[in-house]
């Protein structure tokens, strides 16, 4: 299963960042499928995005609101949210496990050999933090003498942003080396410091700082397509917290808004048929054994 | 034995309200707005300008 979501997981790669042709445009794509929402972290400004960034737009919308009502149209973000949510209300954080390009990146970082920490729970609550304050509030707030506000996350933080635009805008715009000043640097260390921490601890980005992943996570417990405990049949041996790359307790809190979804407890640890995929209630992907009798019901 | 099938509302009602949000921003024309963006190079975003 673990080949099957790694070969997904490359796919989505190349369907959100599908346009080869930028070497000799030497610019981004500028075709109609930027209308459609990727579904994982993929900046719109990187050179192969065939698919805009839910969080870019979101802010770019929500920062140009005061212009826009002005101007009598009413840009509000329903489309973008819309799109956010049927993502969320069908996969929730299925996405961050399947289809996120950054989040394969962290995990082919992980796999470099070097000591491993886990990331300490309080640093999980940040995410709510940025997609309440740096996604939302600050690009309405903070206005310029224009009313224009700032895309506060991709501005300030985004690593996304800055491994799949920055860096190559400026390998094939070598003019823009001139315009660049500390924001770039301060993304760049950013970069630097997620790459470092990927290394040695199992996705900190998603676990911290995503806001997309935040968001997506208010939908687990209640998502089209979720995971199952089924209680009867499971042993509280643990072994599913072994294998978690989240550190979620999965026997303990099975709709957890860190789990996304990579099956791994499913597949690599539980031998009892205590983890299922289930679609609205029903049942898939179950290893279908009958209840076990727990140690304590044995005679 | 046959497992009984207990179908959950929750995500259906999740569903049709992202729908009609995502219709909504339709009929307002956001689509055009948001493809204007993609379109362009947000060179604060990416840390250059």
């Amino acid at each position: 299963m673990e080949t099957v979501r790694k070969l997904v997981q490359t796919l989505w790669v190349f369907l959100v960042n599908g346009f080869w042709g930028f070497p000799w445009t030497r610019t981004i794509y500028q075709g109609p499928l930027k209308v459609i929402c990727s579904p994982g972290l993929n900046c719109y400004s990187c050179p192969a995005a065939t698919t805009y960034c839910p969080l870019g737009s979101l802010q770019q919308l929500l920062l140009s609101i005061r212009f826009s009502l002005e101007t009598g149209s009413y840009y509000l973000g329903t489309f973008v949210v819309g799109s956010m949510g049927l993502l969320g209300a069908a996969f929730g954080r299925f996405i961050c496990g399947w289809a996120c390009p950054f989040g394969l990146f962290q995990e082919l970082l992980y796999k470099i050999p070097s000591v491993k920490l886990p990331v300490p729970k309080p640093l999980t609550w940040l995410k709510y933090g940025f997609l309440v304050l740096f996604v939302i509030i600050f690009p309405l707030v903070f206005v310029d003498e224009f009313g224009l506000g700032a895309p506060w996350f991709c501005k300030y933080l985004c690593p996304a942003g800055t491994l799949e635009a920055g860096i190559p805008m400026l390998i094939l715009q070598p003019d823009l080396k001139s315009t660049i000043g500390w924001l770039y640097w301060n993304k760049i260390a950013i970069l630097l410091l997620f790459v470092v921490w990927s290394i040695v601890s199992s996705r900190p980005f998603c676990r911290t700082t995503c806001p997309l992943g935040a968001f997506y996570g208010l939908f687990n417990r209640h998502r089209l397509i979720r995971l199952q405990h089924n209680p009867q049949n499971c042993t509280q041996c643990g072994a599913c917290h072994r294998v978690c790359p989240m550190g979620i307790h999965f026997n303990e809190t099975p709709h957890s808004r860190e789990c996304i979804s990579c099956l791994k407890c499913m597949t690599q640890a539980c031998n009892f048929g205590a983890i299922s995929v289930e679609v609205a209630g029903y049942s898939l992907l179950d290893n279908a054994l009958p209840a076990i009798k727990k140690p304590s019901e044995q005679p | 034995m046959k497992k009984k099938f207990t179908p959950r509302r929750a995500p259906m009602l999740l569903l049709v309200f992202f729908l009609l949000l995502f219709l909504a921003g339709i009929a307002l024309g956001e689509p055009t707005r948001v493809l204007e963006q993609a379109w362009s190079i947000c060179l604060s975003c990416i840390g250059i300008g």
